[in-house]
């Protein structure tokens, strides 16, 4: 049981996250998380004001459930499969995230971004919502997120997907070393 | 229950996010300041595995378990969306410290602020959908 409860190497979830990638290829279907986002807004009647999301939503509903499972999958591995430890990042980065005001972790997420304060309060609030903004018309325009271009791309070899990539971290090293420091 | 299936894999998709630390701002961080070979482990080791896999897969034309052959639609070629939308989407990954997926997960273990970036990437894949024609691809 101690095994489980500590923090899983990355080899074990990097063959867990390709073995689920191939069950889906199995299945029939693909690994593509993003997706959900545009199907939602399909089966939200999006549809009418934005051709973009007039589709046959119906067929990606096995995505949707996948979606539902990923939020059990959150809430079983908090309740039966974790201590909610401190995060082990390097020293490096701690002291990195200390210049911007962010404390050594407590637990899986900074309170200074996702805590009840920071939401409540208007920067705190306009920071997640910019984020989710960017990530949703980002992942569109690109045509994939994470899961689509870095491991689905990815393992299929596709230039696109390359490209996608390297802009993840174009956008990804911009933020950390550009605006992170003005907006903290 | 014909869609168990996928729910049993987005249950797994959810604990190893979790117990791998991916889902964290922290690790995202950390990545971004190339820090700690975490991250790149877990990616790393899924695309090894996922190149070699999907070798075989071509080579041996497997097929699925409704008997169709397993396809890969290659992505239409450009270099702008790409490298622009994936720009925007690294700006909001390396805010948010989560991708659509750990978004997700992150509500189910309690996190409820990432509802609202869940929410708001909801609005931002509609605003590509209303702007899309305008738009270099």
């Amino acid at each position: 049981m101690e095994f489980i409860l500590q923090p899983w190497s990355w080899w074990f979830s990097g063959i867990m996250i390709a073995a689920i990638m191939f069950f889906l290829l199995y299945f029939g279907q693909s690994f593509g998380f993003s997706s959900n986002l545009r199907t939602i807004c399909a089966a939200a009647g999006l549809g009418k004001s934005a051709k973009f999301f007039d589709f046959n939503w119906k067929a990606q509903i096995w995505n949707l459930v996948f979606l539902v499972g990923a939020i059990l999958g959150g809430f079983i591995a908090r309740e039966f499969l974790s201590t909610d430890a401190p995060v082990l990042i390097s020293e490096a980065t701690i002291q990195d995230l200390s210049k911007l005001g962010i404390a050594a972790p407590e637990s899986l997420q900074p309170a200074e971004l996702f805590g009840l304060d920071a939401v409540l309060s208007i920067k705190g609030f306009l920071l997640l919502a910019f984020g989710g903004l960017m990530v949703g018309f980002g992942s569109r325009y690109a045509g994939g997120c994470t899961s689509g271009h870095a491991i689905s791309g990815l393992s299929d070899l596709q230039v696109p997907s390359l490209i996608a990539v390297m802009g993840f971290f174009i956008g990804g090293l911009l933020m950390t070393y550009l605006f992170l420091p003005l907006i903290f | 229950m014909k869609f168990i299936k996928f729910l049993l894999l987005g249950i797994v998709f959810g604990i190893v996010m979790t117990k791998s630390e991916a889902v964290s701002w922290y690790r995202i961080q950390e990545m971004f300041r190339f820090q700690a070979f975490h991250m790149y482990g877990i990616i790393g080791t899924a695309v090894t595995l996922g190149v070699a896999g999907v070798a075989l897969i071509k080579r041996f034309r497997m097929r699925d378990y409704h008997g169709n052959p397993i396809m890969f639609n290659p992505k239409e070629k450009s270099v702008v969306r790409y490298l622009i939308g994936g720009s925007i989407f690294g700006l909001g990954w390396a805010l948010s410290g989560a991708c659509p997926g750990p978004m997700i997960v992150n509500i189910g273990y309690g996190y409820w602020a990432m509802a609202i970036v869940f929410f708001f990437a909801i609005v931002g894949t509609y605003l590509y959908g209303l702007i899309k024609n305008k738009l270099p691809h």
